[in-house]
């Protein structure tokens, strides 16, 4: 497999309209979207975005419907020209490629997941798994072998002859995931994959992405509306509103310090016990007098509440990767930080 | 104030003038270019020729079961093929088989070449819409201009034959098999086309595995309005001298045979209903995937 490779989007700008050359400066110099659309007529998709992708992690992206995230995700693999701004792959720049390259590299460098799921009606499971490899050109033999440990891998086995009408819809996007994984491209660009499916089978789908990434561990670029699924798959969430980044950062940045009023609002509704790492509450290590049990600096507050009341304990050892002591979680800072409102960050 | 009354035209030595310049160039084209334009069809002449030979001159219970067999390829219904199996058997027995089949042959001849054409020529409108601009005139014109108008050309550069009737025929049927050919490929979903993009497709990657397949009920439903047309215009052709079911309705007609011209009348119908049920029947098999959509 391909060596994870990272993404940075610098001063990315995206105007739909007649014009958009003759709006840039306007744009760039901070007119607001309502008065570029009155005005001008010209629709404000993305205002200078610039945001770095670690390679072989998941990278959120997130908004409310209309925000610009299609816009932005379609930048990475250029289905949409930028009107202004750079996409460096890899170090390459995506929006200078000429068409035969940007094609080698939507074929080799990028796989991408729809909303929509976008499955060939007219072709069965296995046909569909397939067709990255076939527009590369491999022989039929091999692209059936290769897909078929993604077709299997995604919880597809048995199902490889169905047609998708045949498939509910969370078996769909398996198909889609299968055709996107065959691809075996180090980028993964998935644009609100699971936004149309059950809230049951959405985290079912969840679980099958988190469990692929501990494996294939592509750069993968997430598209979604809803906060709870941000928190549980990002690395890095970014959140973007009016086609502008409004705070990019880890889920502990984002619950803990939210940027605004807007994010606070979003952030207010979560499970901030599921959310935030013992170590984003822990206290230095004192010097001495050293509790007996420890957890894991990653685990959640809840774990950490729950091993407490366990061992009828108040206070935990906070352990970094390497298992060395790394802070002292109290009970009074993990209740503090899971009923905190935003309003104070003091416990 | 005579404008007022009757209409101002152009006054008739003018329009006689102009009439017999029209014609005298279009003679004189004719008498330059008309063999070489011959020439140009003598492969569609040899094509028909051959079906036509074929469809005649193999023993008829080959052709019988040859037709019957293709009935149940495309069909995979007992019913359809029984009543095709049928028709044929009868129209054999009421003394058309030989009619019948160069019919068949000329209408066969017909739906290829109109596939041939149509099928690119209508990917060339789905893709390019100064293409559409341009072809769509010209098949309005094709479809409503009476076909007896443009056997007069094709007559004068042709002479009576098969190639001429064959064309009056193909100009009549292919605008459907066109015209739904670009709907198709226009209908297909957006994200289907994005999904193809993403992958690195190339257009014509793009064309073969995504728009022509799932454009295909629209294009067969074309082939089939197609096949239909060319059925409709086999007495007309016959005026010019395309063999088959058509020439005994014309000797009907001038004779008033009543009896004559109903047989081969029914004949017709009767061959329309085998191509039309057969190839729906194919049609709504192609689509067979579509059938069973989850709950
Ligand atoms: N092709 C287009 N032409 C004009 N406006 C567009 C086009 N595509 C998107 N937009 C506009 O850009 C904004 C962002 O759209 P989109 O990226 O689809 O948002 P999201 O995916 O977050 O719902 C919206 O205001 C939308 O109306
Ligand atoms: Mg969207």
């Amino acid at each position: 497999m391909a060596d994870p490779i990272g993404i940075e989007i610098r001063g990315l700008y995206k105007i739909f309209g007649a014009d958009p050359a003759a709006v840039l400066p306007l744009a760039r110099e901070g007119m607001s979207k309502t008065e570029l659309n009155e005005r001008f007529r010209a629709v404000l998709g993305l205002r200078d975005i610039n945001l770095t992708m670690a390679p072989g992690r998941i990278q959120v992206i997130m908004g409310l419907s209309g925000s610009g995230k299609s816009t932005l995700i379609r930048h990475i693999n250029r289905l949409i020209e930028p009107t202004a701004g750079e996409v460096l792959v890899g170090g390459e720049d995506v929006v200078k490629m000429s068409p035969e390259a940007l094609r080698q590299f939507r074929r080799r460098q990028t796989a991408m997941v729809f909303q929509k799921f976008a499955l060939l009606p007219n072709r069965t499971v296995m046909e569909n798994a397939v067709y990255g490899l076939e527009v590369q050109g491999v022989p039929p033999a091999e692209r059936v072998e290769r897909a078929l440990a993604w077709v299997e891998r995604v919880g597809l086995k048995g199902y490889e002859t169905r047609y998708p009408n045949q498939l509910s819809g969370g078996m769909q996007q398996r198909v889609g995931l299968a055709r996107a994984l065959t691809n075996d491209a180090p980028i993964l660009l998935m644009d609100e994959a699971f936004s149309a499916l059950d809230p049951l089978i959405r985290v079912d789908m969840q679980s099958v992405l988190l469990d692929l990434q501990k494996d294939i561990r592509k750069t993968v670029v997430f598209i979604t509306h809803d906060l709870d699924e941000a928190l549980r798959l990002g690395d890095n969430i970014a959140i973007l509103r009016d086609g502008e980044i409004i705070q990019a950062g880890t889920s502990q940045d984002i619950v803990l310090r939210p940027a605004d009023a807007y994010i606070e609002n979003f952030v207010r509704e979560v499970n901030r016990g599921r959310v935030i790492r013992a170590d984003a509450a822990m206290e230095p290590v004192p010097a001495a007098d050293l509790p007996a049990d420890a957890i894991a600096g990653d685990a959640s507050l809840e774990e950490a509440g729950r091993l407490m009341a366990r061992r009828a304990v108040d206070r935990l050892v906070v352990t970094d990767p390497s298992g060395r002591p790394a802070g002292v979680l109290r009970m009074a800072r993990v209740l503090a930080a899971m009923t905190d409102r935003g309003e104070s960050q003091e416990a | 104030m005579d404008w007022l009354t009757r209409f101002p035209q152009m006054d008739d030595a003018r329009l006689r003038d102009l009439k017999k310049a029209i014609d005298d160039g279009f003679r004189a084209f004719t008498r330059a270019y008309g063999d070489t334009i011959e020439g140009l069809f003598e492969p569609l002449r040899i094509f028909l020729i051959q079906a036509e030979r074929f469809m005649t001159q193999t023993p008829w219970i080959v052709v019988f079961l040859l037709i019957t067999g293709i009935c149940w390829l495309a069909s995979r219904s007992w019913r359809i093929t029984a009543g095709s199996a049928v028709t044929l058997l009868l129209i054999g027995y009421f003394g058309m088989w030989d009619d019948t089949m160069k019919t068949i042959a000329m209408i066969f001849v017909c739906t290829v070449i109109s596939i041939a054409l149509g099928i690119p020529l209508g990917v060339a409108m789905a893709r390019w819409g100064r293409v559409r601009a341009a072809v769509n005139p010209v098949l309005d014109v094709m479809q409503t201009m009476p076909s007896f108008v443009y056997l007069i050309p094709v007559v004068m550069l042709l002479g009576i034959g098969r190639v001429p009737g064959l064309l009056a025929v193909v100009i009549y049927a292919m605008p459907p098999i066109i015209r739904l050919t670009d709907l198709g490929i226009r209908l297909v979903d957006r994200d289907m086309l994005e999904a193809a993009d993403a992958f690195g497709s190339s257009s014509w990657q793009k064309l073969r595995k995504v728009q022509l397949p799932l454009a295909l009920p629209t294009i067969m439903a074309g082939i089939n309005q197609t096949i239909m047309m060319a059925l409709a215009m086999v007495v007309i052709a016959s005026m010019i001298g395309v063999q088959g079911l058509g020439q005994p309705v014309l000797r009907a007609i001038s004779n008033q045979y009543f009896t004559l011209g109903m047989f081969n009348g029914f004949a017709i119908v009767g061959i329309a209903i085998i191509f039309d049920r057969v190839s729906q029947a194919f049609g709504r098999r192609l689509q067979k995937h579509s059938e069973v959509v989850h709950g």
